[in-house]
């Protein structure tokens, strides 16, 4: 990722929200400490999933923290699991709806499979295979109680 | 069929002789009789109240012209199974009975498929619009028992004036929907109060009803004139009609089910089941309405039967009418509020408020167990609990705000002039 | 907690909980006004009805641009314009157009309840764009949005609605909201038109505006209406305006930093004067604005609700 992103002008690190928002951060750190200076924030999808309507209420939004004007920006989307490919199709469309970035590049931390749209993150932390129908939770200091790790149930 | 009935051993209560004790009734061809006819078929009423048939002197029969809320037919056989054997229509069909032609097709329509007794009242004004007199004499040979333009008031009090006096030629009382238009206006829906303001509805002060009861006071202490004031709803209107009546005025007044068991707050959802005319007001009116029916200043008790197609009543509150059926929940509910939860009255006073009461009010030869009377008889099950289905309503209208309700006490049989008009348990 | 609720027919029934949780729903859809693309896919697919059987440009207007915003597809019917005027039951026009699959319908009708009735009986969701003078919602929202936005906190303000309170659907909306929230409101009118059973509530009931100008946080002026003077309410504009209008002397003692707000049309000179509603104290043009970010909320949220599950 450092390799990649040095020299690329302004970039911003948008996490996803809950725990991509953690991530974000942390990355921020990880390539601070390499000599790639980013800034980091919070991007909600909620208002551009296709998907309402189906989990029994609406969450509350959560903000968004992108720069007004992307023209020069390149956007890295941090999430921590991917799966299908529609959370981040939907960070895509919010990011878009902003403006014009440079480009955009997609990290994750778990990427468990099952892909239904072809959104392939560009920086992966670990690869997993779930089984269907479990659950992956991800659990990080910044935002769940006790140890950090990432178990199936 | 046989119009000659044995009812053997129910408790017998005749407010009118003040008899109240385990007995027998007899009815012979139509008439009480003092002895079992021969032939006569056998009714066991061991365990069961037996009393003359209930008399309801506000109900609305819809014919002519309104056919689809109900008919003669619909509306005495949901009369039958409320216990009453004796109707009085009110005359706000369409057209308005402000004439003999209209009365006389009434009294014969009721003979041909009525199942209880109907007794017909004429308008005072021609079409009830409040100015010129109908002509009551014609319609009195017709057979009316008195004279009303309910559903709307004589607003012109030199009118009034004139038709009490008018009526005296007749010995027919008046009764009057209570409401003075300017304060209740074309627009009201509720009563005025808390929850019209916070419900954004127009509403009808007390006042309203208050002023024309105190008019109606005066206008029958000056001419003698029994003025009746239908289904009150306010507290004021009971202290004025106690003060007449302190006077030796000639001025009595009814109360409906629905004035003393529901309050204003039941139309929060807009539901159209409690919009009425009257309207219900706050628990202040009960407490007046209830200690006028304690203390006698109100007599009788009657039901407003309104019934409405379905349709009509299922619309956005403004544009609904006014009115509910009332005819089979009208004694369930009495008993509830007047027996039950307030203990009011007990029940001889109940009947005399159903029975010898209103008959006295319209001269008619009913509300006892007289002998030589006609035969109209409720049999009564005190502990008889139901649950209100308004989907099982004789009457075509459903539109009852007490549908679910679970009651104690019902009319268990009808008998008018010997006949059986209705069994629940057949 | 979450939103569940697929109509918004009255303020009195939502929770506080449930107020704010619009109020910072329409903050994040205020940002999306900002942004280069003003449109965002929630309700793609999905019909919107605006069924005005009441007529009004600016409310229609403004749900209408809220709905196109959020990528719905609108209809716009008027009272003239439907079957209504033929005789056709409120119900039924309605069960027509969900059966045209009307995913969201938003009702303005002069019956108080009509929407309420509706959001009985129709799985699409129904939105009160105002029912008589019974409430207007949205209004309520967008009136206590501004004062949160520009006074930081509702808890605590003291609210002055100054007009005619008897008739007014918007003075019931604001006043739910704001008694929920904690503010504290004061009702102000000619005694025709201030009904005490308002006092039930909670709120106060002054019948001089000078008397309580100084201490109010926010004015919100009601707009007066002539079919009340003809039903005898009250004398005249004249009168009324000198008793109760915002003209420039009361608007010189006002605190430093309350707001003036009006829901519009406004009468200048009349309930304010041109001066007042253009001065430094009106946030009228930014309950416009505001009023588009909780249309977009309140369509966003009841949307995602009224969504038929799709098998």
């Amino acid at each position: 990722m450092t390799a990649e992103l040095s020299g690329s002008g302004p970039i911003f690190l948008a996490g996803i929200p809950t725990r991509g928002v953690a991530l974000a951060r942390r990355l921020r750190e990880e390539l601070a400490r390499r000599g790639v200076a980013a800034e980091c924030g919070a991007v909600d999808v909620a208002m551009y999933r296709d998907d309402l309507g189906m989990r029994g209420g609406v969450r509350p939004l959560r903000g968004t923290d992108l720069p007004m004007d992307l023209d020069n920006w390149t956007i890295v989307l941090v999430d921590d699991v991917q799966q299908t490919g529609r959370t981040a199709r939907a960070a895509i469309d919010a990011v878009l709806g902003f403006g014009r970035p440079k480009r955009i590049l997609f990290a994750v931390l778990a990427d468990r499979g099952g892909r239904e749209l072809p959104i392939r993150p560009d920086y992966t932390g670990l690869e997993l295979s779930a089984r269907p129908g479990a659950k992956l939770r991800v659990r990080l200091a910044e935002v769940d109680e006790g140890e950090e790790g990432i178990s199936e149930s | 069929m046989s119009h000659s009935v044995n009812i053997r051993g129910g408790r017998v209560i005749d407010s009118a002789s003040g008899r109240d004790e385990i007995g027998d009734v007899f009815i012979a061809d139509g008439k009480f009789a003092s002895a079992p006819a021969p032939g006569a078929q056998d009714v066991d009423a061991r365990g069961l109240v037996v009393c003359p048939g209930f008399i309801d002197i506000h109900v609305h029969l819809r014919e002519p012209g309104h056919g689809t809320k109900e008919t003669i037919e619909t509306g005495t056989k949901a009369a039958a199974a409320g216990g009453f054997t004796s109707v009085v229509a009110m005359p706000n069909t369409n057209p308005v009975a402000d004439h003999p032609g209209i009365i006389a097709w009434m009294e014969e329509r009721a003979a041909q498929v009525g199942a209880v007794n109907v007794f017909t009242t004429g308008a005072i004004t021609v079409g009830s619009q409040g100015e010129q007199l109908a002509p009551i004499g014609a319609m009195a040979n017709a057979g009316i028992v008195a004279v009303t333009d309910d559903g709307r008031c004589v607003q012109n009090h030199e009118v009034m004036r004139r038709a009490a006096e008018y009526c005296g030629l007749f010995n027919l009382p008046i009764l009057d929907h209570c409401q003075d238009a300017s304060m209740a206006g074309v627009e009201a829906m509720m009563h005025e109060g808390y929850w019209s303001t916070v419900l954004g509805l127009p509403g009808w002060p007390r006042m309203a009803e208050e002023i024309i009861v105190a008019r109606d006071a005066l206008l029958s202490e000056a001419t003698g004139t029994a003025i009746h004031c239908q289904h009150l709803s306010a507290a004021g209107s009971v202290r004025i009609l106690r003060e007449a009546q302190a006077r030796g005025v000639r001025l009595s007044g009814e109360v409906c089910p629905h004035h003393i068991a529901l309050t204003d707050e039941s139309l929060a959802g807009y539901d159209t089941s409690f919009k009425m005319n009257p309207p219900l007001r706050e628990q202040s009116d009960i407490d007046a309405l209830l200690e006028g029916i304690a203390d006698g200043t109100i007599g009788i008790l009657a039901t407003d039967h309104a019934p409405h197609a379905v349709y009509e009543k299922e619309v956005e509150f403004a544009a609904a009418p006014f009115g509910i059926v009332g005819l089979e929940t009208a004694f369930g509910i009495f008993c509830e509020i007047l027996l039950h939860r307030r203990k009011v009255i007990d029940l001889p006073r109940l009947i005399a408020m159903l029975t010898v009461n209103p008959a006295g009010l319209l001269n008619l030869d009913r509300g006892t167990l007289a002998s030589g009377a006609p035969g109209d008889v409720t049999l009564l099950d005190l502990q008889r609990e139901w649950i209100v289905d308004k989907e099982k309503f004789a009457s075509k209208g459903r539109n009852t705000p007490f549908h679910e309700w679970k009651l104690r006490g019902r009319a268990v049989r009808t008998i008018v002039g010997g006949r059986t008009a209705w069994n629940l348990d057949a | 907690m979450m939103w569940t609720r697929k109509d918004l027919v009255a303020l009195s029934e939502l929770s506080a909980e449930e107020i704010v949780f619009v109020l910072d729903t329409a903050a994040e859809f205020k940002g999306v006004g900002q942004r280069r693309l003003k449109k965002v896919p929630s309700l793609r697919g999905k019909t919107l009805v605006n069924l005005f059987v009441e007529a009004s440009t600016r409310t229609r207007t403004s749900f209408e641009l809220a709905a196109v915003r959020l990528s719905a597809d609108v209809v716009n019917i008027t009272a003239t314009t439907s079957s209504l005027s033929k005789g056709e039951s409120l119900k039924d026009t309605a069960k027509n157009l969900e059966a045209l699959a009307a995913d969201l319908i938003v009702l303005r009708h002069s019956a108080a309840g009509a929407p309420q009735f509706l959001a009985e009986r129709l799985q699409a969701g129904v939105i009160n764009a105002g029912d008589g003078s019974h409430e207007h919602p949205t209004q309520g929202l967008l009136d206590v949005f501004t004062m949160r936005e520009r006074l930081g906190r509702v808890e605590g303000l003291k609210v002055g609605i100054v007009g005619d309170i008897r008739f007014s659907r918007v003075a019931r909306s604001n006043l739910w909201a704001l008694t929920k929230l904690g503010a504290e409101v004061i009702l102000i009118g000619p005694p025709t038109l201030v009904p005490r059973e308002f006092e039930r509530t909670g709120a106060r009931i002054c019948h001089r505006l000078d008397d309580v100008l100084p201490e109010l946080d926010v004015v919100n002026l009601l707009r007066i209406q002539h079919e009340r003077q003809k039903a005898g309410y009250f004398p005249g504009t004249g009168e009324y305006a000198s008793l109760f209008g915002l003209n420039a002397a009361r608007a010189a003692r006002l605190k430093p930093g309350a707001l003036v707000m009006h829901p519009g049309p406004i009468h200048r000179g009349v309930e304010l004067d041109g001066s007042v509603a253009d001065g430094p104290h009106s946030v009228i043009l930014d309950q416009v604005t505001n009023g588009l970010a909780v249309r977009m909320a309140v369509l966003y949220l009841c949307g995602s609700m009224a969504l038929k599950e799709e098998a």
